[in-house]
Formats: structure tokens, C-alpha cells, sequence
């Protein structure tokens, strides 16, 4: 089946006084029709601008700089503006994090739906209007109809998100990217919007692309995460799998990391020692050396593509059987206790 | 909505009220009002006679009092250089200034917020850093050089347009001169206005641009881009109109100060209206005019603030007063 997104080898740089930085690398990834794709990474490593590329709302200066994109199918990332412009809305559809600021304080809801949906489809007002009450009813708010002459400052927190959420299906997308739509929401109303968010998309077939940083809502949510470290893919796989058995050492970290309500409350959490480099100072080699336990020879020089690793994929040199031999044995028997599935035979790791 | 109307209405009459005291306290401190008004050789007991009819000899408070009252029907006393009804003397005066003013007023936002949104939304073109520089000139040339300048390039050396005057007028329904209907008083209008205009056109220019490069910024416009609204939806239906209200704030209270500074460019032009007329009575002390002025001003300022206020709530919805709330 043609996927409903498909990333190839995307690469998103971005010009400054003091040389081009290169805030996406070398990144590829499909999301299925009706599949939620959950990217996760610290602050800075890339989700959020991958996710405006994707939808062509790149901040100047930055630039798709090599690499393709195609929505079920057909290229969109050389798009003229205009035709651009066309699909935004209509078929990809695009949640921010912020629903305080993400509505135009001076225009009822209806008038904001309204607007989007004649944007999009041929309909007379009356027809549209039509629409953006039965939208408002299925995202949950109730007395749809008045609400509809409402201004945003009127609605709370939740509550916008609501309409934010039917303003992106206004037009039946077949991509949804969610950039942290729960982030800036009250913990007690987070669960409401991605579980709405979910089967709203799951009924139309729609694939999500859902940004964030909290790995509760992807375990929850996603059906594959994709993990990326410094602008670069770092592990790629069906959530189960990343969650319980991850494959790369950074996402072994970020796991380890979360705080488990079982856990000894007097033991500090673990943590992953140092921090993300900035864009201009990625180390050569993979990005996440430094930082990492496992680290031997190649890992410093050369950078480590995509390799199988358990049910998904990891760019780590553990993966790759012709590297993996030339660690030490101390290392090999490190990443087998931590759960890394070795690409060699039992026998030469136990070596 | 009328309750908040009612109040601003309330702090309006304070204002005022504020205002005519200290216009009333000018003529105590410009010297004593009976010497103004008789010759030097004037007997004690005739000074005596006018200073009792004058009602000087009453409580402060109760002249005061007279003053507002007064005041409030337009009666401002006789001026002493013209012997004259002072009420009349402005009314005659008024629509020359409040013709210039508000025509100026209209260039400077008929011109400035066009100019304002387009090097808002191409701030790196060629033409934007042309308007900009142009600004920085309207912004840094004193009023009197713009008028001179204009006169000397567009009237003197070229001779399309008057350099002085208010070209002919009409007479509407006896109270009102305008020079807006007949030919020479269009053609005259002209540089005066540009030069009152043109400082306000420069700020408001500047005022837009810097409110659309907040407003392109926020949350809802990238979300209105998400949504594949068209170019013109985004920037004239949701941006301008978010950049609106500072723009009115700035508007009005400048409309105020194109009124109160028109004096400048009235001098300049030798246009008949209330700057020059204030002009002569600052120089013969002629102290009921110049009350009566500090009066009038002020209450434009307020009538105009006033304005301003219930057209905020006209385009922000957050403003309104006793709206439905949150559920």
C-alpha cells in the first residue's frame, strides 16, 4: 500500500552569520494511511521543524536542502506556494501546541471554521455552517450552535483545543500532524484531546504524525515511534517494542530516564550524562558518541546509517555485524545485559 | 456596553472640569484682567465699577462656578483685542482648521497604513527600504521646513499649487465656510495638509509595520497558514485587523495633536484657522481667547479619546464589557 506520508532522506538546513547548520540530516520514515507515527527527541532535535517541512511552513531561512517528500504518493516538496497552499488545510492537517494563541482572538469560532471550509470546499455559507456545527459537536463541545458565535477568549484551555482539532479536520485531511498538542494543556484534560484526537483520525482513515516529547502519550497513542538525537534518526520501530526493548543506547537512556511510580523514591532517576549538542557543534561520527557507554572505534569517525535492529531500526554500529566485531568484549557484554540485540552470532559475543 | 460609556463619560466631564480651572487660572496670573481692558488713564473709581461688574470681587469658587457655567454654553467673554464675542471669533475660525486637520488626518492613514502593511510584509524589497528611509525624513524634518520646502518646490518653482490661503469657500447653511467644494479651496488644501500630514503619515507607517511583524509571528497566523487560507485572507482578514487597535490608540490621540499643532502649518500657509488665531492672542495677551483655545482643545482630546474607547470594543471582543464568559 502507497504510505500516506513517505520521508526520503530528508535534509533541512538552515543559513546563519556563521555557517549553514543542518538541522534535519539524512532523515527517512512512511506513515501508513490511518497509522500514528509518534516522533520523540529532546528540545532542539528536529521534530517540530520536520513536521513544518512536511507541511511546507518552513521559517525562513530555513530550507529543504536535498531530499524528498511525498504524500500518498506524489511529491510535494518542490511544490509551487501556491499549490502548496492547497493542500495545506485540505490535505494535510496541522495542530499546534498552544490553543491559547493558536485561534485569532477577534473572530467567532464559527466565522474561523467557516472560513476554512469554503478555503477548501465548494459549499454555500449556510452549508458550511452546517459543517462547522456538526465538527464542533464531534470534537465534544457541547450547544454547538451557539457556541459557534462565540469568540475564542470564551472557551478554556481544553476547550480551544477542541475547536483547534476540528479547524485541522475541517477539510478531511489524510495527514495530521500534531506538533505537542497536549503540552501546554492541563494534565487532567491531556488524555481527553489525544484519546479524542486518536479516534477522530482512526474514523477518517487519517494518518498522524504526533510530536512530543512525553513518552506516556506515545506509549498510548502511537502505533511506531520514531526517536531522533541532533537533527539525525536515532531508532525507528513499533512502539512496543521501542518502550520495552529499545535498540539504540540513547533511547535505552531516555527510557531508563522516565520515572516509574514503583521505583525507590530516595534514588535519583538516571540520567543520560552530558547533553545534546548544539547544530554547530555536532561531533563527526554519530551524533550521540560523546554521551555514549558503548562507544568504540567507527563511532567516532564514521556516521552510522539505519541498521535492522530487533523489530525496527537503529543507526548504531552495535547493529551493523561487520563493526559490531571489532568492539570489545566488555562493551558486547554491556549492550547484551542492557537488552541490545547483537546482529552477531552468539558464540562471537560471548567471545 | 452602556455602562462602560456612562463611565468613560464620568472621567471625560473630570477632565474637563480639571481643565477649565486651570484655563480660569490664566487670568489671574496673566495680571489683573481690569488693566487689560481699560486705558491707562482710566479713573480708580471707574477700574472700581468694572471690576464689580465684572464680578471679580466674588468668592473665587463662585467665579469659578460663573465660568463654567458660562463655559458650558459657549460663552467665553469678550476678546480684548477685537472687541468681540470670543464664541464667534472661533466658530468663524473653526471649519479651516478642523478641514485641514481631518483631511490631513485622512492622508496620513489613507497613505500610511498601506505603506505600513506592504514593508510589513516585504520588509527586505528594494521599495520597503525606500519607504522606510523616506520615513526617517517625514519623521526628522521639522513641520515649518516640510511646509517651506513644499512651498518653494511645488508653488514657486513649478506653480502648480497656491502657496498661501484658503482658496475660495463656500458657505453651508450660514455657520460653516468650506473650501472642500470649490476648486481653488481643493488645490489649496493640498500642501497644507501634507505638510501637517506628513509627520503622522511616517508614524503610523511605522506603527503598522512594526504591529504586522509582531502579528505575523503569533501562533494564529502560522495556524491560519496550516489551514491554507490565501495570502490575502491571512494578511488583510486576520493580521491587519489584530494590528488595528494600537494603530486607533495612536490615531486618535494624534488627531488631537494635528488640531492642537496645526498653528505651525497655519502660519506657514496663512491659513485662516484658529492656530493663527491663537498666534495673535498670545502676542497682544488677548487671555479669553487663549482660554477659550486651551478649552476647545482639550475637549477634542476628550471627545476623540472618548471615541476611541468605544471603538476598541468595536474591534477587540476581549474589551467588551459584561460579555459571556468561559464555560
Amino acid at each position: 500500500m502507497t504510505p500516506a506520508l513517505s520521508v526520503r532522506n530528508l535534509r533541512i538546513e538552515i543559513p546563519t552569520r556563521r555557517g549553514v547548520l543542518t538541522a534535519i540530516d539524512d532523515l527517512s520514515f512512511d506513515i501508513a494511511p490511518g497509522e500514528v507515527l509518534g516522533m520523540v527527541g529532546e528540545s532542539g532535535a528536529g521534530k517540530s521543524i520536520t513536521g513544518s517541512a512536511v507541511i511546507g511552513l518552513l521559517e525562513p531561512p530555513g530550507r529543504v536542502a536535498g531530499g524528498e517528500i511525498h504524500l500518498a504518493g506524489e511529491r510535494i516538496d518542490h511544490l509551487p506556494p501556491e499549490r502548496m497552499r492547497h493542500i495545506r488545510g485540505k490535505r494535510i492537517g496541522m495542530i499546534f501546541q498552544d490553543p491559547l494563541t493558536s485561534l485569532n482572538p477577534l473572530y467567532r469560532i464559527g466565522d474561523q471554521l467557516v472560513e476554512t471550509i469554503m478555503t477548501h470546499q465548494r459549499m454555500t455559507t449556510a452549508e458550511a455552517r452546517d459543517k462547522a456545527q456538526r465538527l464542533l459537536e464531534e470534537v465534544g463541545i457541547p450547544a454547538a450552535k451557539t457556541r459557534l458565535s462565540s469568540y475564542p477568549h470564551q472557551f478554556s484551555g481544553g476547550m480551544r483545543q477542541r475547536v483547534v482539532i476540528a479547524l485541522a479536520l475541517a477539510a478531511d485531511p489524510e495527514l495530521v500532524i500534531a506538533d505537542e498538542p497536549t503540552t501546554a494543556l492541563d494534565v487532567s484534560v491531556q488524555a481527553q484531546i489525544i484519546a479524542l484526537l486518536k479516534r477522530l483520525c482512526a474514523e477518517r482513515g487519517a494518518a498522524v504524525m504526533l510530536i512530543t516529547h512525553d513518552m506516556g502519550v506515545i506509549a498510548e497513542t502511537a502505533d511506531r515511534v520514531c526517536v531522533l538525537y541532533a537533527g539525525r534518526l536515532a531508532e525507528l520501530g513499533p512502539v512496543r517494542d521501542v518502550v520495552k526493548h529499545p535498540q539504540h543506547p540513547y533511547t535505552i537512556g531516555l527510557m531508563s530516564a522516565i520515572p516509574s511510580l514503583t521505583g525507590d523514591p530516595d534514588e535519583a532517576l538516571a540520567q543520560i550524562p552530558g547533553s545534546m549538542p548544539r547544530l554547530g557543534a555536532i561531533p563527526a561520527g554519530c551524533a550521540f558518541n560523546p554521551r555514549c557507554g558503548y562507544r568504540f572505534d567507527p563511532c567516532t569517525v564514521e556516521r552510522p546509517p539505519p541498521y535492522d535492529a530487533g523489530a525496527g531500526e537503529a543507526a548504531c554500529f552495535l547493529h551493523a555485524p561487520a563493526f559490531a566485531r571489532q568492539a570489545p568484549a566488555e562493551t558486547l557484554r554491556q549492550a547484551d545485559a542492557a537488552g541490545i540485540q547483537l546482529s552477531i552470532p552468539n558464540g562471537e559475543a560471548a567471545r | 456596553m452602556i455602562a462602560f460609556a456612562i463611565k468613560r463619560f464620568v472621567q471625560a466631564l473630570g477632565v474637563m472640569l480639571v481643565v477649565a480651572l486651570i484655563s480660569f487660572m490664566m487670568f489671574r496670573f496673566v495680571g489683573d484682567p481690569v488693566n487689560q481692558l481699560v486705558g491707562v488713564d482710566t479713573p480708580p473709581a471707574e477700574r472700581a465699577a468694572l471690576r464689580e461688574a465684572l464680578g471679580l470681587n466674588d468668592p473665587v469658587m463662585l467665579q469659578f462656578g460663573r465660568f463654567v457655567v458660562k463655559a458650558a454654553q459657549f460663552d467665553f467673554g469678550i476678546s480684548y483685542q477685537f472687541k468681540q464675542p470670543v464664541a464667534s471669533l472661533i466658530a468663524s475660525r473653526l471649519p479651516a482648521t478642523l478641514e485641514l486637520s481631518f483631511v490631513s488626518a485622512l492622508f496620513a492613514l489613507a497613505v500610511g497604513v498601506p505603506m505600513g502593511v506592504y514593508t510589513g510584509l516585504y520588509r527586505n524589497t528594494l521599495l520597503a527600504r525606500g519607504f522606510l528611509a523616506v520615513s526617517l525624513i517625514g519623521v526628522s524634518l521639522p513641520t515649518f521646513l516640510i511646509g517651506i520646502l513644499l512651498i518653494f518646490a511645488v508653488s514657486v518653482n513649478l506653480g502648480w499649487l497656491p502657496s498661501f490661503g484658503r482658496g475660495e469657500t463656500v458657505n453651508l447653511g450660514g455657520v460653516w465656510n468650506t473650501g472642500l467644494l470649490t476648486k481653488s479651496g481643493l488645490q489649496s488644501l493640498i500642501l497644507p495638509s501634507i505638510t501637517l500630514g506628513l509627520f503622522q503619515m511616517t508614524l503610523i507607517m511605522r506603527l503598522v509595520r512594526g504591529e504586522m511583524l509582531e502579528v505575523l509571528r503569533t501562533d494564529y497566523i502560522k495556524f491560519a497558514r496550516a489551514r491554507g487560507l490565501s495570502r490575502r485572507a491571512i494578511n488583510f482578514g486576520h493580521a491587519l485587523k489584530n494590528t488595528l487597535v494600537p494603530v486607533i490608540t495612536i490615531t486618535g490621540l494624534q488627531l488631537g495633536s494635528i488640531i492642537a499643532f496645526a498653528i505651525i502649518t497655519e502660519t506657514v500657509f496663512q491659513w485662516p484657522g484658529m492656530g493663527l488665531l491663537f498666534l495673535q492672542a498670545v502676542q497682544n495677551v488677548d487671555i479669553p481667547i487663549m482660554a477659550a483655545y486651551l478649552l476647545l482643545i482639550a475637549f477634542l482630546f476628550v471627545t476623540i479619546n472618548f471615541i476611541v474607547d468605544l471603538l476598541y470594543v468595536a474591534v477587540d471582543p476581549r474589551i467588551r464589557i459584561g460579555g459571556r464568559t468561559a464555560g
